[in-house]
């Protein structure tokens, strides 16, 4: 069997060097003249330990690879061996593991959207065709429309953009709209800062979302599929457009798919820097070549969206989980998660924990499990004070709720939400309400400015809120921002809006001490907030 | 009447942005953001003539084309520098201290974000979240990305850029980076 050398080339592994890894493993295999095939793959999950390098058949699984331990890795391969000091290491027990399978960010994960990420050359049609690629399609091409979409339904797939939206409902809603110019909308423009779901998969695997797309078009009546990217994935913008001539040049895009009546071309657009733009009527007026301005609702995208046609818009994630339920059948799908929320999610898992990176996991696992499980618990092990899920439209989850099980309902009866799958660690020396003043800050920043509740209301919440953090802080503020915040969500036009009041609202819920000792006592318990002091006595309440 | 000198197209960008405009002439107006980001790629940033002259080839006004100009902020209507510095202000590269970061730009190149030091040489910005959170703090010089980034590596990569000499930083975090995860994991 050929020896391959598995380069991460995920933009995390990117930033960490692995271009510069991957021309010096090249020069060494070439002179040497060894018969090793190398791959530049995508995201391959742990991204604290990039750049990531593994070698199949083996499943050798090395960290932090530079270029000065090329050649020593060459010489190992060829010995075949594993290089020992490039193997991961337990923090704990200090142990080498061989491969990822019994290394713990791996153990509980459940990857199957990202299966094959960290595997494939992404620009390679024949490794996705060489992994089933495209069966879904063909097996989908010769079901009815109105059963394709019931398999969907079946699945109990919802949208994995941050609404949870039943997926096969949506679907029929624009099949049953009437028309034959009908449009199926990837949303990729993947805004929440914090999250880099939708990057890894496009940048891993981006055939899987050309067949979610054709199998969405054929289940709707669409012909015409857009993908919306935001500007700041050029990686990701590259590999699907090579994703695209390639399925085109093999017959999966264009007129008469596989010889039957079926026919779809895919286009890209790329955003150009506004969050509201993920908002689905927001991105089809930019599409429209406008201001990214949302629309009102009714009447939905679903019968008069882009250029007033039927118009389907959905995740990334969400379309790369459509071939997979045509792979499996929807009934062992159904099988995966909890009653209400089927499926696995990926989660982008950052900020003051161990194992940052992508995971994917089945809904209904715990944080706790995420958190101290996978993530391997908090660095440098301070204590863990809450976990921001939702992004900028969420809020967090302290201590108390470390045992809740992930589902869209849950997470919602607790003041969160599921989101897009940002999923930010916090410790003790984070201060609350400046986490949730800069969740304001960025919402109030990307408004639109259309509505009022929107564009005047937040901006004099984060008045309020950055008061407080500068130790202005007055009595009323904090009965202010509460009243503002159900004014604002209930009024606003869209989902920012909507939402931009959540973070405040989940701080206020779970950490309302630490807003108390900003605004009463001017101290800011975390020690964070630079104009007041620290309060040892309230650090010890918490 | 004056016209100010970043309102005009640059001589030496007209034949490539009149050969791009020519092949955009009468089409439909959802390609106005394609052009705007193709203008911008010629010329840098987008210069009041420009928009004048995309407004006459896609058959719109100048007030469409200034408001979705001036409403993403992908968009930029002064000139820059020749190279520009993002500051990653996500969530996890704000948890993890990127305020630092910025304001030890601010210091070294005496500038603040949107603005471009007077030499020309480094525009600083701010962006959202660039997806390499796993790396935070991050910072994007041109198309490069830097991973662990921390204010005291500040010198090191200007001087890197400013004298072409980016190999050892690259799109690498040799040094810069290393450094920063071997004392976390210490």
């Amino acid at each position: 069997m050929v020896e391959k050398i598995l380069i991460c080339g995920g933009t995390g592994c990117i930033s960490a060097g692995s271009r510069a890894l991957k021309e010096e493993i090249e020069k060494v295999v070439a002179e040497k003249e060894l018969p090793y095939q190398i791959i530049f793959t995508g995201c391959r999950g742990l991204c604290e330990k990039g750049p990531l390098v593994t070698i199949e058949p083996e499943g050798w699984f090395y960290c932090n690879v530079k270029p000065r331990h090329v050649i020593r890795l060459i010489e190992t391969l060829e010995e075949g061996k594993p290089y020992e000091r490039l193997l991961y290491k337990n923090p704990n027990t200090k142990e080498r593991s061989l491969t990822n399978k019994d290394i713990d960010f791996y153990r509980k994960q459940k990857r199957v959207v990202l299966k094959h990420c960290g595997y494939i050359d992404p620009e390679e049609i024949k490794d996705y065709l060489a992994i089933g690629g495209y069966q879904s399609l063909k097996i989908v091409l010769d079901m009815e429309t109105t059963t394709v979409i019931e398999e969907v339904k079946k699945s109990g797939l919802r949208g994995r953009g941050g609404g949870g939206f039943p997926t096969g409902l949506k679907w029929e809603f624009t099949a049953k709209s009437p028309g034959k110019d009908k449009y199926i909308i990837c949303n990729a423009d993947e805004g929440d800062p914090g999250a880099f779901m939708d990057s890894g998969v496009l940048e891993g695997n981006p055939h899987r979302v050309v067949e979610g797309m054709l199998i969405a078009g054929y289940a709707v009546g669409a012909s015409n599929g857009i993908i919306y990217v935001r500007a700041e994935y050029p990686l990701a913008v590259r590999r699907f457009k090579i994703a695209i001539k390639q399925a085109a040049v093999n017959g999966f895009l264009g007129n008469h798919i596989l010889d039957t009546d079926f026919s779809f071309d895919i286009t890209i657009k790329e955003g150009a820097g506004a969050f509201v733009c993920g908002e689905e009527t927001a991105l089809i007026e930019s599409v429209e070549g406008n201001r990214g301005m949302p629309r009102p609702r009714p009447p939905f995208p679903a019968t008069q969206g882009l250029w007033d046609k039927p118009t389907n818009i959905n995740n990334v994630e969400t379309l790369a989980n459509v071939p997979l339920i045509f792979e499996m059948g929807s009934e062992e799908y159904a099988k995966i998660g909890t009653a209400s929320s089927k499926g696995t999610k990926v989660f982008a898992l950052t900020g003051k924990v161990k194992n940052t990176g992508l995971v994917e996991v089945p809904m209904g696992i715990t944080m706790k499990e995420i958190i101290f499980d996978i993530g391997g618990g908090i660095r440098r092990d301070k204590a863990f004070k809450a976990v921001q899920i939702g992004g900028p439209s969420g809020g967090c989850l302290p201590s108390s709720q470390l045992d809740l099980p992930i589902d869209y309902g849950s997470l919602l009866e607790v003041g969160a939400m599921m989101g897009s799958g940002g999923l930010v660690v916090m410790d003790e020396d984070t201060c609350m309400v400046e986490v949730s003043r800069f969740f304001l800050d960025f919402s109030q920043t990307e408004s639109c400015g259309k509505c009022t509740p929107c564009r005047e209301g937040c901006t004099r919440m984060l008045e309020i809120l950055e008061r407080i953090v500068e130790g202005h802080g007055k009595k009323g503020d904090i009965e202010l921002l509460e009243s503002m915040a159900k004014s604002i969500k209930d009024s606003s036009l869209c989902g920012l809006g909507q939402s931009a009041p959540n973070p405040v609202l989940s701080t206020l819920r779970y950490f309302r001490g630490e807003y108390v000792a900003h605004i009463e006592h001017k101290t800011c318990p975390a020690g964070a907030c630079a104009n007041l002091t620290g309060d040892a006595i309230l650090n010890g309440k918490r | 009447m004056t016209v100010k000198a970043k309102d005009i197209i640059p001589e030496q960008h007209s034949q490539a942005v009149n050969e791009l405009l020519s092949k955009y002439q009468g089409t439909s107006p959802g390609a106005l953001i394609p052009v705007l980001q193709k203008t911008q790629d010629i010329i840098g940033y987008l210069p009041k003539d420009a928009m004048i002259r995309i407004a006459d080839t896609l058959n719109t006004s100048l007030s469409k084309v200034y408001g979705v100009a001036t409403f993403y902020s992908q968009f930029h209507i002064k000139p820059r520098g020749k190279h520009i510095i993002r500051v990653c202000q996500g969530t996890a590269c704000h948890v993890l201290g990127s305020d630092k970061v910025m304001n030890g730009f601010k210091q070294h190149l005496n500038t603040t974000p949107g603005e471009t030091t007077e030499d020309g040489e480094f525009t600083l910005e701010s962006v959202a979240c660039i997806g390499a959170c796993a790396l935070a703090p991050v910072i994007v010089v041109d198309e490069k990305s830097h991973g662990k980034m921390s204010a005291e590596n500040i010198g090191r990569l200007l001087d890197g850029y400013k004298n072409q000499s980016t190999d050892n930083l690259g799109e690498t975090t040799h040094g810069i980076g290393d450094v920063v995860n071997e004392a976390q994991n210490k």
